[in-house]
């Protein structure tokens, strides 16, 4: 119980052992939580950030393709229009070329009569001439006659 | 122990005895063989195991809290570093919340009183008579003592000497802090114009003695009170732990009863110990955060 010079040294020891812990245990410590904390704190932002920035992309990835169907569609419904039309025009073409086609069959179709007729007449002519030289192979100058014919041949 | 030639009178003294270095009656230096010589030592005298223990165990707070320090980082903490945040930031917390000015130097200030109190005071629940024994084989064979006159006392906190002077360290850094922050005037002002105040300058300036004496009562009241809650504690538990040895030499169903009182009282002091640490901690917080509140907060 008595008082002494061990109070003293308490004292003292007590100053040494806090400038000690003041200076080379307290701030080295503190530190590294400061910064842990910090740390984590950046973390929690970057992952907040990271998903708000995936929220973004979401949304933007669901307007492309939202964009990309209407497109879609629109090249769709221009294609089947296109379809359509090459349609139309080849039907108008075909109907075209058929009238064409038409047209020149029945010209050859003319061309085939009149030849048919030509030669019809001609031939008829000929037998005309024949059963007309035979009743006539007397009486009739051949001659003098095919004039006549050929006027009548003309006229057919 | 109980068990030799000593009284439990004896035994109980010689277990309150500090081990005493200084100046003999005969002018020598030396160990005080018994408490009268110790006594006639007077102021001049230092407590060897006091020193001893406290040193020792300051020692190796700060090796330990040195050693997490170093290896401190930021990543994941593992091990000891996880322990010792866990104090650190236990006191962080603490110390923002009872102290408003700006010092760095408080909290660390905290650190080491609750760490180093805490295990000045665990010294008490190792067995009494255990490093006193040592102590006394150590002193017989090899210093050629009477191991009866090895005293020995383990906990530094059961002698006054030591609270008072981490209370005394406590008080010069408050005392010092509260002149750096409110200057002369402000300190002297703080000591003289409270409790009592009034606009009349003739009545304030008679209640400045008044003042004063209440002032510097309760100034000088913080320390005392400090260190002597802190002993006080700690002394009345080593004195139960010396009352429960007493046990053992009373034959062996007292001491099986002993051993079991010993063991409750073991496990109630680690509240005991830790609380007082805590207590210790708080109030040196608080009183820094008095140094720092300037009168406009009174």
């Amino acid at each position: 119980m008595n008082i002494n010079l061990t109070l003293i040294g308490q004292t003292i020891t007590f100053f040494l052992f806090v400038w000690f812990c003041y200076k080379f245990v307290w701030p080295p410590l503190v530190n590294a939580l400061a910064e842990r904390k910090k740390e984590i704190a950046d973390g929690l932002a970057a992952a907040e950030r990271g998903k708000h920035k995936q929220k973004l992309a979401e949304k933007r990835s669901a307007k492309v393709l939202h964009e990309a169907k209407g497109q879609a569609s629109e090249i769709i419904g221009r294609a089947e229009k296109r379809a359509s039309e090459i349609v139309e025009e080849a039907k108008s073409d075909a109907k075209l070329e058929g009238e064409r086609l038409l047209i020149t069959a029945r010209g050859e179709i003319d061309q085939e009569v009149n030849r048919a007729k030509d030669q019809l007449r001609q031939q008829v002519a000929a037998l005309v001439v024949a059963g007309a030289e035979q009743i006539l192979k007397r009486e009739i100058d051949a001659e003098a006659h095919s004039q006549v014919i050929d006027e009548l041949v003309t006229q057919l | 122990m109980a068990g030799r030639t000593q009284t439990a009178s004896e035994y109980i003294k010689h277990h309150l005895q500090n081990m005493t270095y200084g100046q003999l009656s005969d002018g020598s230096w030396g160990l005080a063989h018994n408490a009268e010589q110790a006594k006639e030592m007077g102021f001049m005298a230092i407590h060897v195991d006091t020193m001893f223990w406290s040193i020792l165990l300051g020692v190796f707070f700060l090796w330990l809290f040195r050693k997490a320090a170093k290896n401190a980082t930021s990543d994941a903490p593992s091990g000891l570093q996880n322990f010792i945040e866990m104090i650190i930031e236990f006191i962080d917390s603490s110390v923002k919340g009872s102290f408003n000015g700006r010092n760095a130097m408080v909290a660390p200030m905290a650190l080491t009183i609750f760490i180093w109190v805490f295990l000045i005071n665990f010294m008490d629940l190792i067995p009494v008579d255990w490093l006193p024994q040592v102590a006394a084989l150590i002193g017989q064979y090899i210093f050629g003592m009477d191991p009866h006159h090895v005293y020995f006392k383990v906990v530094p906190s059961t002698d006054p000497n030591a609270t008072f002077g981490m209370a005394l360290a406590v008080f010069m850094l408050s005392l010092f802090f509260s002149f750096k922050i409110k200057g002369v005037t402000g300190f002297f002002g703080e000591l003289t114009m409270h409790p009592f105040s009034s606009n009349n300058k003739i009545v304030q300036l008679m209640f400045i003695l008044p003042n004063f004496i209440l002032e510097t009562v309760a100034l000088i009241a913080k320390p005392l009170s400090l260190s002597l809650r802190l002993y006080g504690n700690m002394f009345a538990g080593e004195m139960i732990f010396i009352l429960i040895a007493l046990m053992y030499g009373g034959g062996w169903a007292l001491g099986i009863f002993g051993g079991f009182l010993q063991l409750g009282w073991a496990i109630f002091h680690i509240l005991i110990i830790t609380l007082q640490a805590y207590i210790f901690m708080v109030l040196t917080i608080v009183y820094m955060d008095l140094a720092y509140q300037t009168a406009e907060d009174h």
